[in-house]
């Protein structure tokens, strides 16, 4: 196959600079691999290494500094067939180093090429995230105070199943780009090499220097066999395939006359766990059974399982324009938790208002009228209070019957879960009142 | 068919597939988090795919990519979420990336209310990134908006390739509504037009064209993307006039069409002296407001609701407010969007009504700053 690069773009870097030779590398092993440029994408960031995308002739994104490998995780999944190569540099790596974990974790088929020359060169040689602490670089004593890491061994914690370290100057480094490429999953190459206008002037770095320090370093030379495992997008495609998704959009048909001529307010005041929630959703399901407009709306702590549950529903014949809950007709008081929130709500009551009113729970004057219920001495446990509520609501036909919330409840639940629904009726039914 | 009973965040992901999205990326982010679960529920079972990223930054970039490569993308978010966007946000409008972004807003500054709802950001979303060229931030009132602005959201990030906001709020994405899908309305889909014949350079326009033919990447031709200021070819560019007449193409593509995508409701009233301008949940207090005001105290006053924020329909507002003795702008901050009314509307008394306290504007609110003024 011809050569991958762009005759009218050469490699422009300084001379002696070691990017100059990742193109060839890189381009040799493409060439091997009988790969046309139409199938390959090179992704790139910001700094030198940001310039590999112009130098060859295949697809290119060249992206925001540090973010190669998301956008090429963009590409992956949206073209499975491309072969989907990232040249980051040893800075780009610092600053997108959750983008990297990530990488290894997820382990999408892309190979990563990090040109690891210890500094951040086009900006002036500051130090980077593998810049070792003894070196002397342009960001003062700053280094000597951070320890550099060492990617292939990060990459292999993180989940990486093809990690390999090289300097730049091995012959067989082609053999080694190819293998990475045609791993099926995420490939790390840690390709080191010297930035001779920045780092190497301070600190000589000749190759016989790289590949003695590399021979301290831990070896990476390929497959990490304990973390070989499927490729997420093929995986993803599979798993998709099977995923049925939801049935939860079904529309509600209208098989009850309405029974109510005028918008309605209706909040419910209780805490968590009482399964106030899903209480409005039955009225809402039950009012929307005679055609009306529903809206609900709910407040609660962010921690779901303590605090108040406020759930606010306004019901009308005609549309619902504003959405809040001003002057409510009927309020379910059920737990001070809720009641504290809403405080102010009860003396706004018009007078006909209906408060369902848990015994034991304070709540302000109000010009409504009071049903006080003993829940407890009904038999009705806590997460039973909301649905026990809204049946003692039902029995008064405003805003809904009785017969409509058993209609919602038989659209909302199937099997136990129904049943039980049916004996909170049945016990609320039971309370004397 | 009876009626749905969803909230504005599933009406979005409604929205999202009818309009052809096929990839979706975010992070996990009270109020938005809902629209992530519902794009679960749906996209990977439709064929496409859902991604969830390791952050806000990760996500839109995942989208970038999709995009590029010839899928039509959204992700979600809410105002934390836009600052971590905001350097990608650029690149989509430099790169001319078609993506649509959810930002269901909540109350800010910084960390702010997590499940408080707030107009917070619709300075921000317009002026949030490096370079000030212009987006495209549409505004969804209710359920039935959500859905038919995400449609044109996905339309017009094809047609303009750029990034296009859906501005929803905590209190529309997280409130359930009925929602009769029959009579929502579905706009056609439009789809980015791609290039035909003859050599093809990724950043070339059509002699009397502003936005460039599209190929993915993957393809048989080779496409270049860059988010470094660039010429036809996708190559950087140093030339001043080639620069220039870039941005300048950026900003005109997406301003000199305006008219064709503003969108809104108009509610004139025979004799009225004031109108009230809203856009978001408070379009709904607003129109309760002036019913109130019209059957109770017998005064009639005009409603503009804005459903295209930006790039500001300037038109719109000088039509529905000529010959009105007094604008009023109602929206759930301290001031952002009236500023806009102020600048277009110079000439005219402009009083604003608004607040940040994560409770809803009542439509009481409204009519006693219509009473007093």
């Amino acid at each position: 196959m011809d050569s991958l690069l762009n005759p009218h773009r050469p490699p422009v870097f300084c001379p002696g600079c070691s990017h100059d030779r990742s193109v060839h590398v890189l381009d040799r092993a493409l060439q091997e691999m009988g790969l046309r440029g139409s199938e390959v994408v090179i992704v790139s960031d910001i700094g030198c290494s940001g310039l590999f995308d112009t130098f060859f002739n295949t697809h290119a994104f060249h992206g925001l500094h540090g973010r190669a490998l998301t956008y090429a995780a963009g590409i992956k999944l949206a073209q499975p067939e491309l072969k989907v190569i990232v040249t980051m540099g040893d800075g780009g790596l610092g600053i997108g180093g959750a983008h990297f974990l990530a990488a290894c974790r997820r382990n999408i088929d892309l190979t990563l090429m990090v040109l690891n020359n210890f500094n951040f060169g086009m900006t002036g040689g500051q130090f980077s995230c593998t810049t070792p602490e003894h070196a002397s670089v342009s960001s003062g004593f700053l280094n000597v105070l951070e320890k550099p890491f060492d990617l292939c061994h990060v990459a292999a914690c993180a989940g990486a199943p093809f990690v390999a370290r090289s300097s730049v100057y091995r012959k067989d480094l082609p053999e080694l780009l190819k293998e990475a490429i045609s791993f099926e999953g995420f490939a790390v190459v840690d390709v080191w090499g010297g930035c001779p206008a920045r780092y190497m002037k301070k600190n000589p770095l000749s190759p016989k220097e790289i590949e003695a320090a590399i021979e301290k370093l831990p070896t990476y030379q390929g497959v990490v066999s304990s973390n070989v495992r499927r490729e997420y997008s093929s995986h993803y495609r599979e798993a998709a395939a099977k995923d049925r998704g939801i049935v939860a959009w079904q529309d509600t048909e209208k098989i009850f006359e309405p029974t109510v001529r005028e918008r309605r307010e209706v909040i419910f005041l209780g805490s968590a766990g009482q399964r106030v929630i899903t209480a409005g959703g039955l009225l809402a399901r039950a009012a929307i059974l005679a055609g009306m407009n529903v809206s609900q709306k709910n407040d609660f702590h962010i921690t779901v399982m303590r605090g108040p549950s406020v759930t606010e529903l306004i019901i009308s014949p005609q549309a619902i324009t504003y959405t809040g809950v001003e002057q409510p007709q009927v309020i379910i008081a059920i737990d001070r938790e809720g009641v504290r929130r809403c405080w102010g709500l009860f003396e706004k009551m018009k007078k006909g208002g209906k408060i369902i009113l848990a015994a034991g729970v304070e709540i302000p004057p109000s010009p409504g009228e009071i049903l006080e219920v003993d829940f407890k001495a009904g038999g009705i446990k806590k997460k039973e209070m909301a649905l026990a509520a809204l049946y003692l609501l039902a029995q008064q036909r405003d805003p809904i019957t009785v017969e409509m919330l058993e209609e919602a409840l038989k659209q909302t639940f199937k099997g136990k879960m129904l049943e039980e629904a049916r004996l909170v009726l049945e016990k609320a039914a039971a309370i004397p009142i | 068919m009876g009626l749905h009973f969803i909230d504005g965040n599933q009406a979005v992901a409604m929205g999202a597939l009818y309009g052809g999205c096929r990839f979706f990326a975010s992070y996990p982010i009270t109020p938005a988090s809902s629209l992530l679960a519902a794009m679960l529920e749906t996209l990977p079972a439709a064929g496409g795919t859902v991604l969830q990223g390791e952050d806000e930054i990760a996500s839109i970039g995942y989208c970038l990519g999709a995009s590029m490569a010839g899928m039509k993308v959204m992700t979600a978010t809410s105002g934390p979420g836009i600052s971590l966007y905001s350097e990608n946000i650029s690149f989509a409008i430099a790169g001319e990336i078609p993506i649509v972004i959810v930002n269901i807003m909540r109350q800010g500054p910084s960390t702010g209310s997590a499940t408080r709802g707030a107009d917070s950001d619709v300075q921000f979303m317009r002026w949030g990134c490096s370079g000030g060229l212009p987006v495209i931030v549409l505004a969804p009132a209710d359920v039935s908006d959500c859905f038919t602005l995400t449609v044109h959201a996905f339309n017009l990030a094809e047609r303009f390739r750029c990034p296009v906001f859906i501005a929803s709020n905590k209190e529309i994405g997280m409130t359930s509504q009925t929602l009769d899908l029959e009579r929502v309305e579905k706009p056609p889909i439009v789809d980015r037009t791609l290039h035909e014949s003859g050599p093809f350079l990724p950043f070339q326009v059509n002699p009397g064209e502003d936005v460039p033919a599209f190929l993915p990447i993957g393809g048989p031709t080779l496409v270049r993307q860059t988010s470094s200021t660039h010429g036809p070819e996708g190559y950087i560019t140093t030339d001043p006039s080639e620069i220039q007449a870039g941005v300048e193409r950026l900003q005109r593509k997406i301003e000199a069409n305006i008219e064709s995508f503003s969108y809104l409701d108009l509610e004139e009233r025979k004799g009225a002296r004031t109108l009230i301008v809203a856009y978001g949940i408070t379009a709904g207090a607003a129109r309760a407001a002036g019913t109130e005001l019209f059957e109770r105290h017998n005064i009639p006053v005009s409603l503009l609701v804005l459903k295209t924020l930006w790039p500001v329909p300037e038109q719109v507002l000088l039509s529905a407010a000529e010959g009105l003795e007094r604008i009023l702008v109602v929206e759930m901050n301290l001031g952002q969007y009236v500023q806009e009314v102020r600048r277009v509307l110079c000439n005219q008394r402009v009083d604003f009504y608004g607040k940040m306290s994560g409770q809803l504007i009542a439509p009481r609110e409204i009519i006693e700053e219509v009473l007093g003024g």
